[in-house]
C-alpha cells in the first residue's frame, strides 16, 4: 500500500490489485474513527476523505497503517443478490468474437460467473463488477463510440468490469443485456441495489 | 403553509443546502452550496439553522413573490436587488442584511455586479422534499429538486427557533473582481507531470473558463505537460475530491466543483485546499486566478 497526498483533508491509498483495494474498504469502512468522513472504494485506491477539524493527515495516516487490509479470502460474506438477465444485447455478436464463442455462449460463460461490486462510479447505483474467483473471462474494450442513450437495466461489459445501467444515460459499454432490476431509487431506504462488496449472480431469463 | 412563488429563475437558480457528504459509496457526490460561507452567513442573518436550504441563483436575474411577513437576506454575489411593493414603490436591499417583507412585494435580483453567485435564504428555509438527507440539487447526477422554474411554490419552513438576530450591516467585502488567489496543496498523482508543469502551475496567472459550472471550473491557460513516459498513459479511476485539480490530455486544468463524479480518470496534479474552496463559486469568466502553494500542519 502507498499512502499518496491528496490536498489538506484526505489520503489516497494505492494497492497493486483490486482486491486488495476491496480488502482496504472492507477493513476500514466496519471500524472507521471519527474525523473519517468517509471511504471511495475505486479500481486500484481508496481515498479517505477527512474533517481537519476533527482528524489530521497525520493522525489518520497512523491509523491507516496500523489497519493492514484484510487478506481477499478473509474477506466477510456480503450479501448476495440475484439479478434476472435477458441476453440480448445489441454488442452480442462483439463481445462473442471477442471471446471466441457463440453468442449463446456469452451469456453461459457471463452467467457461470459470481460477481462482486468493487465500486460504484459514473452515476450513482452504477457499480463496477467483478468475477469473485479472478478472471478467466478476456477483457472487453469499450465501444469506439459511446452510444448518446443506454436504456436503464442495460448490462454492459468493459475491460474487465461487469456494469448495469441505473438509469438511461450516454455510455460506451458493449451491451449483453438488460434486467428488470431497480438498481437505483433514491426514495428507497437502501437505494442502491448492490453496493461494494455485495456479490451479484446472474440468472438468465427469456424476453 | 406559506410559500414563496417564483416569477422568474433567471439563468439558473438551485435549491442548496449543506449537501449529502457521505454517499460517495454509492456514487452520489457531497453537492451542496458551492459557496458556503455565503450560505451558512445568510441563514445565520434570518435564524435559521446553517444547514437549511435557500436558493442559489446563477447571474442574477431571479424574481420571486414573496408573501407578507418573510424575513430573507441576500449573500455571495452583489446585485442590484430590489423589493417592488404593490404601489409600484421599490425599496433597494443592502446585502447581508435581514429583512422583513411587510406587505405582499416582489423580490427582484438584478445582474450581478461582483461574483457570480447569489444566496437567497428565506426565515424558515426551504421546505421541499429532500433526497438522501439532503435538499440539494446536484446538476451532474440529476438528484434533488429541479432547477426553479416560473410558477414554483417553495413552501417555508417552521418558524426556527432562533429569533431573527439584531445585526447591523455585517462586514463582508464583495467578492473581488481582481485576480483571485486560491491555496493548493499536492494531488495524488503530482509526480506524473514535468517540473516544468510545476512551475506554470504556480507561476501562471489563471483564465476562468465560461466552460465552468458546479461540475468544476476549468481553467485556460498553458498546457501542463506530463512526464514523458506518462504520456498516454490510462489512469484506473479513483476517487475525487472537491478541489481537485484534473488536468485532461490536452495539459488543460479544471477544479472539481460540488457536483464533481465521484471517481475520475484524469490525474489530479494538486488540490485546492478548503479555506479557498468557496473563491471557486464566485469565479467569473474571464476572471485571473493564481496558484499558492500552501502550507500547513500534517
Amino acid at each position: 500500500m502507498r499512502l499518496l497526498p491528496c490536498g489538506d483533508r484526505a489520503l489516497l491509498a494505492e494497492f497493486g490489485e483490486l482486491e486488495q483495494a476491496l480488502g482496504a474498504y472492507s477493513r476500514w469502512s466496519t471500524s472507521a474513527p471519527a474525523g473519517i468522513i468517509e471511504f471511495v472504494p475505486a479500481a486500484r485506491t481508496v481515498l479517505v476523505r477527512l474533517d481537519p477539524a476533527v482528524m489530521g493527515l497525520g493522525a489518520a495516516e497512523q491509523w491507516l497503517l496500523a489497519h493492514p487490509p484484510l487478506q481477499p479470502g478473509a474477506l466477510p460474506s456480503a450479501g448476495l443478490v440475484a439479478l434476472p438477465l435477458v441476453y440480448d444485447g445489441d454488442d452480442l455478436t462483439i463481445v462473442s468474437e471477442i471471446w471466441g464463442c457463440s453468442r449463446d455462449a456469452v451469456g453461459d460463460l457471463h452467467g457461470a460467473t459470481e460477481w462482486v461490486c468493487a465500486f460504484i462510479g459514473f452515476a450513482p447505483g452504477f457499480s463496477y463488477l467483478v468475477p469473485t474467483a479472478g478472471s478467466v473471462l478476456p477483457p472487453v474494450p469499450r465501444r469506439a463510440t459511446s452510444r448518446p442513450q443506454v436504456p436503464a437495466g442495460a448490462v454492459g461489459l468493459a475491460a474487465e468490469y461487469c456494469g448495469i445501467y441505473p438509469r438511461a444515460s450516454p455510455g460506451g459499454w458493449q451491451v449483453i443485456g438488460r434486467t428488470p432490476a431497480v438498481m437505483w431509487d433514491a426514495d428507497r431506504a437502501f437505494p442502491a441495489l448492490v453496493t461494494p462488496g455485495t456479490r451479484v449472480r446472474f440468472e438468465a431469463v427469456r424476453a | 403553509m406559506t410559500a414563496v412563488r417564483v416569477i422568474d429563475s433567471g439563468p439558473l437558480a438551485l435549491v442548496q443546502d449543506l449537501g449529502r457528504p457521505a454517499f460517495a459509496t454509492l456514487g452520489v457526490s457531497a453537492s451542496g452550496a458551492f459557496d458556503r460561507a455565503a450560505h451558512r452567513l445568510a441563514n445565520r442573518l434570518v435564524g435559521n439553522p446553517d444547514d437549511a436550504a435557500a436558493v442559489e441563483c446563477l447571474l442574477g436575474g431571479l424574481r420571486l413573490a414573496m408573501p407578507p411577513g418573510t424575513w430573507f437576506t441576500i449573500t455571495g454575489a452583489w446585485s442590484d436587488a430590489v423589493l417592488v411593493l404593490d404601489d409600484g414603490v421599490r425599496r433597494a436591499i443592502e446585502p447581508h442584511t435581514a429583512m422583513r417583507v411587510d406587505a405582499a412585494a416582489e423580490l427582484q435580483l438584478g445582474q450581478v455586479s461582483h461574483g457570480l453567485r447569489s444566496t437567497v435564504a428565506l426565515r424558515g428555509g426551504l421546505a421541499v422534499p429532500s433526497v438522501l438527507g439532503s435538499r440539494s440539487r446536484d446538476t451532474l447526477a440529476g438528484l434533488g429538486p429541479a432547477p426553479l422554474r416560473a410558477g414554483d411554490a417553495l413552501p417555508l419552513g417552521p418558524e426556527p427557533a432562533s429569533p431573527v438576530p439584531v445585526a447591523d450591516l455585517v462586514p463582508v467585502d464583495p467578492p473581488t473582481e481582481g485576480v483571485v488567489e486560491l491555496g493548493v496543496r499536492p494531488g495524488p498523482r503530482h509526480d506524473w507531470f514535468t517540473a516544468a508543469a510545476h512551475r506554470l502551475l504556480t507561476e501562471t496567472e489563471w483564465i476562468t473558463s465560461a466552460r465552468s459550472d458546479r461540475t468544476g471550473v476549468r481553467l485556460d491557460g498553458p498546457a501542463l505537460s506530463r512526464e514523458p513516459e506518462l504520456v498516454g498513459v490510462e489512469l484506473a479511476s479513483e476517487g475525487m475530491l472537491r478541489g481537485s485539480i484534473q488536468i485532461s490530455p490536452d495539459g488543460a486544468p479544471t477544479v472539481l466543483g460540488p457536483d464533481h463524479p465521484v471517481t475520475g480518470g484524469y490525474p489530479v496534479i494538486a488540490v485546492v485546499v478548503e479555506d479557498s474552496l468557496d473563491l471557486l463559486a464566485q469565479l467569473r469568466p474571464g476572471q485571473p486566478v493564481r496558484l499558492r502553494r500552501a502550507t500547513g500542519r500534517r
